[in-house]
This record gives structure tokens, sequence and C-alpha cells, in this order.
């Protein structure tokens, strides 16, 4: 039996715009298991993206806690937070969000900049990122030199180069077209298999759902689990 | 820091944004260091004075003058060790515009009381065996392309009349800061025309120079020869030469005030000029930084990546502002200025100041930007983009 990784106990999340309360997650319990690939699905607005953002910490809840391997994200201050994310959490974005002005390798190297790693060592450690994502060959490239599914298999490199628990995807294949969003979902399908990463990943693609093990359904703030 | 690169890639990022506000800065140091330099240039009759003379003039205004006769009671005060005196003359040269200032000066004690005037010992010989003679600046000379034995003619305003003259001698400074814009002729030479021409006006002079072994003694040595005059036709004001020159600066105190309100505002504005880009550089990246805080970067990051890129244009600005003072402009200035002051080198502190007002403007123009990228929560920070 796999250990429970992530744990979200009635959890609900409103956001508040010109005093006006928006309910976007009612109730929410949640477990993600270790070494669980995750699939988080549901209509546009169902507050997938805000359920993702809760797990990753960037985030607070309402109501309710998000625990992570027992420890209760609520009880850490904003400094020790964004220390927590570098340590546990890899975040993937829709689009892509790598740094314009840094090459391929140095986007990757971004976050163990956060790490006491030495230069030899952060350079081992991207170079090994890169390889798994088949970039090896284009690491002095710049963002706007690369194509869509190129540039978000660098930002996969750059969610796993800190060896987080945690990947999260947020629509990781909704900007791209069908053929680079296989090879995405496939190298994300890889990492959970042969790499044992735990992966949670919004998407609306059906197809893309069908490479994970677990399907959640967010409608309207409530989950059903499929 | 790791984050420098990250720091020196995003400045060259807008490269006609940065390129234009960097230039803007340099030329309000340029600015800025000018107007400090003309504002010095008052300032540097002040700064040429010695401790050991004083001054006497008459006690109602400069303009009225003192009976030469008082030179023997102030010989006598203890502590006085040497009397000269002196006299405005105000003639004109050709035209009005040639301006230069014209000083009839005792032949035989003046020089001893300016040592820093240095004048050949057989020019200065010339200069006392010929009652016409003239001692000039080696700037003047050089502005009207005078030398040794040239006769020059003089208009006078004061003293009416053409009055002729030799040159008998260039003198030069010993410091930087001496004046070498001056022309002395003989107050023989005016006396002498005067017991003639109105001799109401002639043993008249402008004012005393006192010299004096210990500046210490200045105040009460001071106050000892105004003292002699007391109730006597002519009153005198004593004071340090330093005070006396300074006197001179404060009647020009509003255009002096104009010019540091001036110098000020050129800071100012410029501090807009950066504020603006550094606002709209922040703003572009509110989504990068929002990513970078996703990856773990916390606000000490985000303050370190806008301050530095602020603090990195305003110094290429600042460096630039100070390489376009020295070498084109400077070497202009000098010589526009170098006809009514004594001319001398930008201070090292103008230009310490001038940076120091780039990297100040660097800094505050960083902190609203900063203030708004590590207040705005990571998920309003994302949405940008969507
Ligand atoms: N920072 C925010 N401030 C205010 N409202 C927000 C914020 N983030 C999300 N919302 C609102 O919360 C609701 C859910 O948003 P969320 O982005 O989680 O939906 P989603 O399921 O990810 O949708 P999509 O499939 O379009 O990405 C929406 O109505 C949205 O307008
Ligand atoms: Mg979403």
């Amino acid at each position: 039996m796999a250990e429970t990784l992530v744990k979200l106990e009635d959890v609900s999340k409103s956001y508040w715009r010109d005093s006006i309360e928006i309910p976007v997650l009612h109730h929410i319990n949640l477990e993600i298991l270790t070494g669980e690939f995750v699939a988080l699905m549901g209509p546009s607005g169902s507050g997938k993206t805000t359920l993702l953002n809760l797990i990753a910490g960037i985030d607070r809840p309402s109501q309710g806690r998000v625990i992570f391997e027992h420890e209760d994200l609520s009880t850490l201050s904003e400094g020790d937070l964004a220390r927590w994310r570098s340590r546990h959490i890899g975040f993937v974005f829709q689009f892509y969000n790598l740094m314009p002005v840094l090459t391929a390798f140095e986007n990757v190297e971004l976050p163990l900049l956060l790490t006491k790693l030495s230069r030899a060592e952060r350079h081992k450690q991207v170079e090994t990122a890169l390889a798994i994502v088949g970039l090896a060959d284009r690491m002095k490239h710049y963002p706007n030199q690369l194509s869509g599914g190129q540039e978000q298999r660098v930002a996969i490199a750059r969610a796993i180069v800190t060896d987080p628990d945690l990947i999260l995807a947020d629509e990781p294949t909704g900007d791209l077209d069908k053929q680079s969003a296989e090879e995405i979902m496939d190298l994300l399908a890889q990492l959970n298999k042969d790499f044992g990463k735990t992966i949670t990943m919004v998407t609306h693609d059906p197809r893309a759902a069908e490479h994970a093990r677990v399907i959640h359904r967010l409608d309207k703030g409530e989950l059903e689990t499929a | 820091m790791k984050l420098l690169k990250l720091i020196f890639r995003n400045t060259g990022r807008h490269k006609l944004r940065s390129s234009l506000t960097i230039l803007g800065l340099a030329i309000a140091v340029m600015a800025f260091s000018v107007i400090r330099y003309s504002i010095d240039a008052w300032y540097s009759g002040v700064a040429a004075s010695s401790p050991n003379r004083l001054i006497t003039r008459n006690a109602i205004s400069i303009i009225f003058t003192l009976p030469l006769s008082y030179r023997d009671k102030i010989a006598r005060i203890d502590g006085v060790t040497g009397v000269s005196w002196a006299q405005w003359f105000g003639g004109i040269y050709v035209d009005a515009k040639n301006f230069f200032p014209q000083i009839a000066v005792d032949k035989d004690t003046f020089f001893d009381m300016y040592p820093e005037y240095i004048v050949p010992t057989d020019e200065m010989k010339a200069f006392l065996s010929e009652r016409n003679a003239a001692l000039v600046g080696r700037k003047l000379a050089d502005r009207f392309g005078w030398s040794v034995g040239d006769p020059i003619r003089l208009t006078g305003t004061i003293y009416p009349g053409e009055w002729d003259f030799v040159i008998r001698g260039i003198y030069t400074g010993a410091k930087e800061t001496t004046d070498e814009t001056q022309w002395f002729f003989r107050y023989d030479y005016l006396d002498e025309r005067m017991r003639k021409e109105t001799p109401v006006r002639a043993g008249q002079v402008g004012w005393f120079i006192i010299w004096i072994n210990d500046p210490s003694q200045a105040a009460i040595i001071s106050e000892k020869i105004d003292r002699l005059f007391d109730n006597s036709m002519a009153e005198t004001k004593t004071e340090t030469e330093e005070a006396f020159n300074l006197s001179f600066v404060s009647m020009a105190s509003s255009i002096i005030i104009g010019l540091r309100i001036i110098s000020i505002l050129v800071i100012g504005i410029i501090l807009l000029v950066l504020a603006n880009t550094m606002a709209m550089t922040a703003r572009e990246r509110v989504p990068e930084y929002a990513v970078m805080k996703t990856l773990g970067f916390r606000p000490v990051h985000i303050v370190g990546l806008i301050f530095g890129e602020s603090l990195f244009i305003a110094i290429l600005g600042g460096l630039l502002g100070i390489v376009i003072t020295l070498f084109p402009v400077m070497p202009l200035v000098r010589t526009a200025l170098g006809h009514f002051f004594p001319t001398f080198p930008l201070s090292v502190v103008t230009l310490i100041l001038g940076m120091s007002s780039a990297i100040v403007v660097g800094f505050l123009a960083a902190v609203f930007p900063t203030f708004k990228a590590v207040k705005t929560p990571i998920v309003d920070g994302l949405r940008v983009i969507d």
C-alpha cells in the first residue's frame, strides 16, 4: 500500500474581488499517493487551477488543510513555504513560462540556484534533466529558438531538475499540437513509470487523461473521483 | 550573487529603452556636474583666500573709498605686519563685453601680500621702474593674445578718460585656484592723474590689505582697526579676506540659489525617467516574477533583481555622464567660464556627488516597482498571461 503524499482535508477556497466573495472550491477531500499519476479534469472555471495551486503551496485555502507528508502547509510562513516549494514541488505551466533571456540550460539551472550545490554539481544535474527530456542538443538555445513542444520539455526539465517529490502540471499540453502533446504525455508517463515520480496534472484532453492511473473530476468546485 | 547574469540580460532586453534611459541619466549627471562647477566658480575667490589677509573697506559700502592716510594708523596696530592698498578701476578694453578686473595696487607692497602671484624678477623690475606699467594674469594675456611690451589703452568709467598702459609682466598663479584673469597697474599712476584732474579723488583707496602672522588673532585685530576709525568721516569694516570675498558671492546669491535649484531639478527629472522605465519593466515581468516565486525564489531575490537592474542602469548612466563631462564638455565649459572666473579643475567632490545622485536615483526608482512585485500574489501574477 503506497503512502499518502498529499492530503486535502475539507478544503474550500473563495476569492474576494471588491468585497464580493467568489466561491471556487467547496469542501474538497482528496488524497494523492506517492507514485500516483493523477489527472484532474473538469470544465473551464471549475477550479482545477485553483486546486493545483493550493497543492503547490502558491495559494492558501480559505478553509481546511493541505497536508504534505504530515506537514500542515498552513503552519508555514511565506518564506518557509517558498523554501518548501523549491524542495518538494516541480511545476509545469500551460504556457511553459521560461525566462526568455536565459538559455534552455540556464532555465533548467534556475531552481538549482536556490540550492547549495556547486557549479559542477548543478551542471551535471541540468545535463541529466535535459537528457531525460531529450534536449541534450538544445542546451544553448533560447526559448524563442525552440518549438512549443521543446519549450515545454525544457519546462519539464526545470520541474524535475531538483528531484521534487511531486510534479504538478497545469494543462501541460493545452497549447501544443497533437503530435507534441502526445510526446509530452509520453514523457510524463515515463517520468511516472521509470522514475517513480508522483504527478498531478490538470487536463481537458480525455486522451491525455488516459495516461493517468487516477482521474478526478471537478465540477463547479465539487470533486468526484472516477 | 548567482542572479547577476539574469540582471545583466534583463537590462539588455529592451536595448532602445535601456540605452535612452542610460543616456538620459548621463546627460543629467553631466548637467549636474557643470552646474555644480559653475557654482564652485563663484566661490573660487573664497577658495583662493588666505587666512593671513584681512581686508579693510569703507563701512558703508565697497563703492565708497577710504583715505590713504589710514595706512600708517593701521600699520601701528599690534599683530599687523604689513599694509597694502588697492583700488578698483573698472575700465573698458575696446568693448564693454571684454570685461576683466583691473585693479590699481601699491607697487611696493601689494605683491608681498600675494605671494601666489608669481612674477619673473626682471618683469617685476620693469613694472617698478615705469609708471604706466601693467602686470596681467596668464589667462588674461592668452585671452587677448597679449605679450610683454604691448601698449594697451583702457577707457575709464569710474576714472574718466583714456588711460595708456604698457604690459610689463605676466604673472602666473602658484596654485590652481589662483586667479590669472586680473590686470594690475600702479596706484601712483592713477593717483597722480587724479591729483591733477580731480584733486578731491586723490589720496583715496578702495580697500586696504593687511597681513597678519597669526590668523587666530584675525577677529581681535579687525576689531581694533575698526575701533580706530569709529566716528570718523569714513568708518571702516575689517574682515578676513575669505569673508570679504564671500560678500561678493552673496551679491550673486539669487543666481546661485537658482543654479542649485536647477541642479536638484535635473536629478528629480531623471528620477522620474528611471522610475518610469523601472515601473514599465517590472510590470512586464509580473508573470516572470510569479514563476520565479513558484520555483521557490523569495522576496529578497525579487528585490535583488529589480534593485540590481535599476542600480546597474543608474551606474552605467552615471559613469557615462562622468565620461562625457570630463572629455567633450568640461574643456568647453572651462574655456567659456575662464573669461570671468579663475578656472580650476572640476572637483572630485562634484563627480562623486553626480555619481551618488545617480545611485540614489537608481535606488529610489526601484522602490515602488519592487514593492508591487513583491506584494503581487503568485496566483495573480500567473493569471496575467492567461
Ligand atoms: N486569483 C483569482 N482571483 C479571482 N478569481 C479567481 C482567481 N483565480 C481564479 N478565479 C476564479 O475562480 C474560478 C476558477 O478558476 P480556475 O482558474 O481555478 O478554473 P479552471 O478550472 O482552471 O479553468 P480553466 O480550465 O479555464 O483553466 C473562476 O471563476 C475564476 O474566475
Ligand atoms: Mg486552469
